[in-house]
C-alpha cells in the first residue's frame, strides 16, 4: 500500500510497487496529459511534478513516491481556466501535434518555481531532457519566457523577446 | 433595418452583400492527391469544380446546416498537428458568413467524410480548403436564393450576416430555418464566386487553434488516450527490427506470463492482450530476449547510400533542354547524399479497434483512412462496408510511419475478442525498429559557368528507392506479410512528375539554358522505406542550393545576387529579396568561424515559395555549431492563418536542422541499430537557433499553397552554405555533424 497525493487528492494505491507512475495516471486515474513516449526517460513526454520537481513518470515506480505530492498538468489548470504556464503556451500557440507539450509545461513549471529569473542558457538546459519532433522549440522557449514574466520574473538575457 | 443602419453595417464590414455569379468556370484548381502518394482518392467526376469538389461535387458532402443554424464542415483530410482543424474552419466561417463558434469540423472518417486520399504533400488547404471555400460560398448562395424566393425579391438585393439572410426592407431569415426547407444534396455551381477579399473576417487573420487548450490541459486528444468500457490493452510480438523474425518464439511461456489474458496468433502474427498495460510492458521484456534471425535479403555491407547508388536503376530523363548558350568555361561536379532518416514520432504508433456485430471499427492516426480501410478489408477478408476507419490524432508523423501497420495489428487482435475494444501500441523499440524509413539518397550534379559567370549548363542525377509504400492492400502492411495468406507488398513505384518522389524538386527553378535532369529509380529496397516529409525535396534542394553557392563562389558573385540573376519568377525573386532585406544579408559580420548561408525552393515547383537564411558560429576544436539566427520568407499564396503558417515554417526549419546536422540511421550486418533516442539522437533545446523569424508574403488574390514541407529543403541548404562560409570547406554528405565538421577542419 502506497500513499501519495496527486493534484491535491490523497490516493492509496495497492498495486505493484514497481509499476511506473505513468501507467497509474493514464490508466487508473484517467489523467491523460502525461504521455508515453519512450519508457526509458529519454524524451520527457511523461514529465510530471513530484514535490515541485520535474520527474519522468515512465521510469518512476510507485515505491519511490510514498508520501510525495504529484502534480500533473491537469493540476495546473483547465481549458477554461488555464494555469500561468498553460496560458503562456496558448498565447504563443506553442504546439504543433501537441503530444510533447504537457511534458514541456510540467518541466517549465518546475524550472520557474525554482527560479523565475533563469538565464537563457539555464532555461534551455532545463528544457533539454524534453524532445519535440515537430520543431516547436522556438515557440516553447517563447512561452517559457512569457510565463516567467507572468510570474513576476523573466529571462535574464533573452535571445528572443516573448512576442 | 433602416437604410442608414444598413449602410453603416456595410462600412463596418459586418454585412456581406453582392451575390454575383462569375461569367466563367473557376476551374484549374482541381485534383485530389496527396502530392502523388498513395492510391486512395477517387476519380474526378466534376472536373470543372475547384479543389476536391471535382471528386465530391455535392454540397452536403462538405457542409451541413443544423436547424439552429450551426454548420458542420466535413473534410477528408486529417489534423496531424499542422493546424488545418482551425484553418479549414476559418475558411468555412468566412464563406458562410457565420461566427467561428457556430462552425465545427469532422475530419477523415470513412463513415462520414469525403475520400480525399492521403493527408500529405502539403495539399490540405489546396484541395480540401479550396473545396470547402467554394462549397461554403455555394451554400450561402443557396440559402440566399431560398430567402429571395420566400421574400419575393431578387437574390442580388439580399445580404447575409452572422447566419441570417437580410432583405433591404428589414425582413430576415435564419440559416437554420432556410436550410430546413431545402436540400444541400446538390452539386456545387462553379460560377458561384467566393466573397470579396475585403469582407473576409477570418481568412488571413490569426485565430487561436481550437485544439490547443484541450491538448494542454489533459483532454483525451489522441488515439493513445482513448478508453472504452472493457477495453483490453495489447502489444504485438515480432522480431526486433525490419527484416528480422523471431526464430522460435515460446508462445506457451508468453501466454503464462502474469497479466496476459489472451494470446492471438494468425500465422506468424502474434499479439498479447490483457486488461492492464503494465504487465504487458513487462511481458515484452521476455519477448525482447527471444532469439531472432534476419529474414529479409542480406543487407549490403558498408554505407547503404553507396549500395543505393550501385543497385540497378531505371533512368528517367525528367527534363532535357538544349537552348543556345555561350560555351561553359568552368565546371563543377559534385556528389551529395543523405542517410536513411527516421520519422521518429514522439509517441509510438497506436490504434484502437473494435470488432462488433460483423463490423470492424478502427480508430487510427493513419494519414489515409480510406486506403487503409481497403488494405484492412483485404487483410480481414471483409467487404469494404464492414470496415470503418476513423482518424484520431496521434503524435506527429511527418509521413508514413507505423500508424497504418499498428492499425492492422490492432484489428487482427480485436478480431479475436468480439465486442471488446483493443488498444494496441507499439513499444519505443518497435517504433524505431519497424517504422518505414525515409530513403537514403544520392545526387550527382555537374554545372558549367560561361565566361560571364552565368550558368550555361546543368545536369542532376538522383538515385533513390520509392518514396511511398503507403498501404492500399493487405501485403503493404507488416501484419499482412505475417498472417500466412500469401499477401505480397505492392511493387514499389516511382511517383511521377510533376510531384515526383526521389526526384521531387530535382528541377531547379533557375534559368538554365542547357539542362538534363535524370531520376534514377531504384526498385530494390535493402530497407523498407516510405514517405518522409518533403520526400526527395530535402535531398534535391540541399544539392541544388549547395551547387548554386559553389557556382556563385566560382563566379566571384554574392550568392543572393547570383540567385536573383538566374531567376525570372517574380514570386521567387520577391521571397529571396524579402529575406535578404529582413535578414540583413548585405550587412553580415565577418568573423572567423562564423558563416551565413541561404537556401531557396518552391516546394514541388508548384507549392509554397520559401527561402531560409542562417547565421551560425562553429567551435573549431569540437566542430559544434551554434545557430545564432534563422530567418525565412514564405509565399503560400493566400494565407489563411499567418501564425499557423509561421508555425509550420519554423517547425520545418528546426526539423530539417535535426535531419541535416544530427541524424543518421545506422545498420549492422542484420538490422538497423537505432532503437531509442540514445542510439538515434535528434536535436534538443541546446542546439536549436538562438533566434528565428518568419516573414509571410500574403497573396490574397491567389490560390492557397500548402506550406508544411516548404522549409525543410531550403533550411538544409542554408545550413550547409553557412557551414561552408564558416570553415572554408564544403560538406556534401549529411549529416553535417559536429564530428564531420571537426574532422574537416582538422584535415584542412
Amino acid at each position: 500500500m502506497i500513499e501519495l497525493t496527486i493534484n491535491g487528492t490523497r490516493h492509496r494505491l495497492d498495486g505493484d510497487p514497481a509499476e511506473p507512475l505513468l501507467y497509474i495516471l493514464r490508466n487508473e486515474l484517467g489523467l491523460h496529459a502525461a504521455k508515453f513516449g519512450c519508457g526509458l526517460g529519454q524524451c520527457g513526454s511523461c514529465t510530471v511534478l513530484v514535490d515541485g520537481k520535474a520527474v519522468q513518470s515512465c521510469i518512476t515506480p510507485l515505491a519511490a513516491l510514498a508520501g510525495r505530492a504529484v502534480t500533473t498538468v491537469e493540476g495546473l489548470g483547465t481549458a477554461a481556466a488555464p494555469g500561468v504556464v498553460q496560458q503562456a503556451f496558448i498565447d504563443e500557440q506553442a504546439a504543433q501535434c501537441g503530444y510533447c507539450i504537457p511534458g514541456m509545461i510540467a518541466r517549465a513549471e518546475a524550472l520557474l518555481r525554482a527560479d523565475s529569473r533563469p538565464t537563457e542558457a539555464s532555461m534551455r538546459s532545463a528544457m533539454r531532457p524534453s524532445l519535440c519532433r515537430c520543431g516547436t522549440h522556438m515557440r516553447i522557449l517563447r512561452a517559457v519566457r512569457r510565463a516567467a514574466m507572468a510570474m513576476g520574473g523573466g529571462i535574464v538575457d533573452p535571445t528572443e523577446p516573448a512576442s | 433595418m433602416s437604410g442608414i443602419a444598413r449602410r453603416d453595417l456595410l462600412r463596418g464590414g459586418g454585412l456581406v452583400v453582392l451575390f454575383a455569379l462569375a461569367g466563367s468556370s473557376v476551374g484549374q484548381e482541381g485534383g485530389t492527391t496527396g502530392g502523388g502518394e498513395g492510391a486512395g482518392a477517387p476519380p474526378e467526376v466534376a472536373p470543372g469544380l475547384p479543389g476536391s469538389l471535382a471528386e465530391f461535387p455535392h454540397l452536403d458532402a462538405w457542409i451541413r446546416i443544423a436547424p439552429d443554424g450551426a454548420a458542420t464542415v466535413f473534410t477528408g483530410k486529417a489534423e496531424l498537428g499542422q493546424g488545418i482543424g482551425t484553418a479549414l474552419l476559418q475558411i468555412a466561417a468566412d464563406e458562410l458568413d457565420l461566427s467561428l463558434e457556430c462552425v465545427s469540423l469532422v475530419t477523415a472518417d470513412t463513415g462520414r467524410t469525403p475520400n480525399e486520399g492521403i493527408t500529405s504533400g502539403s495539399q490540405s488547404l489546396q484541395n480540401s480548403g479550396t473545396a470547402i471555400a467554394h462549397a461554403a460560398a455555394n451554400v450561402r448562395y443557396l440559402l440566399a436564393e431560398r430567402a429571395a424566393w420566400r421574400f419575393g425579391v431578387a437574390v442580388e438585393t439580399l445580404s447575409t450576416a452572422n447566419g441570417v439572410v437580410l432583405a433591404s426592407d428589414g425582413r430576415r431569415a435564419t440559416y437554420g430555418e432556410l436550410a430546413a426547407s431545402l436540400s444541400l444534396h446538390v452539386e456545387a455551381r462553379p460560377q458561384v464566386v467566393r466573397k470579396r477579399i475585403g469582407v473576409r473576417h477570418h481568412i488571413g487573420r490569426d485565430r487561436p487553434r481550437r485544439d490547443i487548450p484541450p491538448k494542454l490541459t489533459g483532454a483525451a486528444a489522441y488515439a493513445h488516450d482513448m478508453t472504452m468500457p472493457g477495453m483490453l490493452h495489447a502489444r504485438v510480438i515480432r522480431g526486433p527490427a525490419d527484416g528480422t523474425l523471431l526464430t522460435a518464439p515460446d508462445f506457451d511461456a508468453i501466454a503464462r506470463l502474469p497479466g496476459v489474458e489472451r494470446l492471438v496468433r494468425t500465422g506468424d502474427f502474434a499479439a498479447m492482450l490483457g486488461p492492464r498495460e503494465w504487465p504487458l510492458v513487462q511481458a515484452m521484456l521476455t519477448v525482447g530476449r527471444m532469439p531472432w534471425k534476419r529474414s529479409g535479403a542480406p543487407l549490403p555491407g558498408g554505407d547503404l547510400r553507396d549500395a543505393i547508388r550501385a543497385l540497378p536503376a531505371e533512368p528517367d530523363v525528367i527534363l532535357e533542354r538544349n537552348a543556345a548558350a555561350p560555351v561553359a568555361v568552368r565546371h563543377i561536379t559534385a556528389r551529395y547524399d543523405r542517410p536513411y532518416l527516421m520519422h521518429g514520432a514522439i509517441g509510438p504508433s497506436c490504434a484502437v479497434a473494435l470488432w462488433q456485430d460483423g463490423m470492424m471499427t478502427v480508430w487510427t492516426h493513419s494519414q489515409g483512412v480510406y486506403p487503409l480501410r481497403a488494405a484492412l478489408a483485404e487483410l480481414l477478408d471483409l467487404p469494404l462496408e464492414r470496415v470503418r476507419c476513423i482518424h484520431r490524432e496521434g503524435a506527429g508523423c511527418y509521413g508514413h510511419n507505423g500508424a497504418d501497420d499498428v492499425a492492422a495489428d490492432a484489428a487482427l487482435a480485436a478480431r479475436a475478442v468480439p465486442g471488446r475494444a483493443v488498444k494496441l501500441m507499439w513499444t519505443r523499440e518497435q517504433e524505431h525498429g519497424w517504422e518505414p524509413l525515409g530513403p537514403a539518397m544520392v545526387a550527382e550534379l555537374s554545372a558549367g559557368l560561361d565566361a560571364d559567370g552565368q550558368i550555361a549548363e546543368w545536369t542532376h542525377a538522383v538515385w533513390s528507392n520509392t518514396h511511398s509504400t503507403r498501404p492500399s492492400r493487405a501485403g503493404d502492411l507488416l501484419a499482412g506479410l505475417e498472417v500466412g495468406r500469401g499477401f505480397a507488398p505492392s511493387p514499389p513505384r516511382a511517383i511521377p512528375q510533376p510531384n515526383g518522389g526521389g526526384d521531387r524538386n530535382a528541377i531547379p527553378l533557375y534559368t538554365l539554358p542547357r539542362v538534363t535532369i535524370t531520376s534514377l529509380f531504384v526498385p530494390q529496397m535493402p530497407v523498407r522505406v516510405s514517405a518522409l516529409r518533403g520526400l526527395g525535396a530535402h535531398m534535391n534542394v540541399f544539392a541544388i542550393e549547395s551547387m548554386i553557392d559553389e557556382l556563385a563562389a566560382a563566379a566571384g558573385s554574392d550568392p543572393v545576387a547570383f540567385r536573383l540573376r538566374h531567376l525570372s519568377d517574380p514570386r521567387a525573386i520577391a521571397v529571396i529579396r524579402t529575406l535578404a532585406d529582413r535578414f540583413g544579408w548585405a550587412r553580415q559580420p565577418s568573423e572567423r568561424w562564423r558563416g551565413q548561408g541561404l537556401g531557396f525552393a518552391r516546394y514541388k515547383n508548384s507549392g509554397a515559395y520559401c527561402a531560409v537564411a542562417i547565421d551560425l558560429r562553429i567551435e573549431p576544436e569540437t566542430g559544434a555549431t551554434t545557430v545564432l539566427r534563422a530567418e525565412a520568407a514564405v509565399d503560400a499564396g493566400e494565407t489563411v492563418s499567418p501564425n499557423g503558417l509561421r508555425n509550420q515554417i519554423e517547425g520545418g526549419i528546426v526539423q530539417s536542422l535535426s535531419w541535416t546536422a544530427h541524424e543518421e540511421v545506422r545498420f549492422d550486418a542484420a538490422r538497423r541499430t537505432a532503437f531509442d533516442w540514445s542510439s538515434y539522437p535528434m536535436i534538443r533545446f541546446d542546439a536549436v537557433p538562438y533566434r528565428m523569424a518568419v516573414h509571410v508574403i500574403d497573396r490574397p488574390s491567389l490560390p492557397f499553397l500548402g506550406a508544411g514541407e516548404a522549409s525543410q529543403g531550403p533550411a538544409a541548404a542554408a545550413f550547409a552554405n553557412a557551414v561552408t562560409r564558416a570553415i572554408g570547406q564544403r560538406l556534401r554528405s549529411m549529416p553535417l555533424s559536429a564530428e564531420r565538421i571537426r574532422r574537416a577542419i582538422a584535415a584542412d
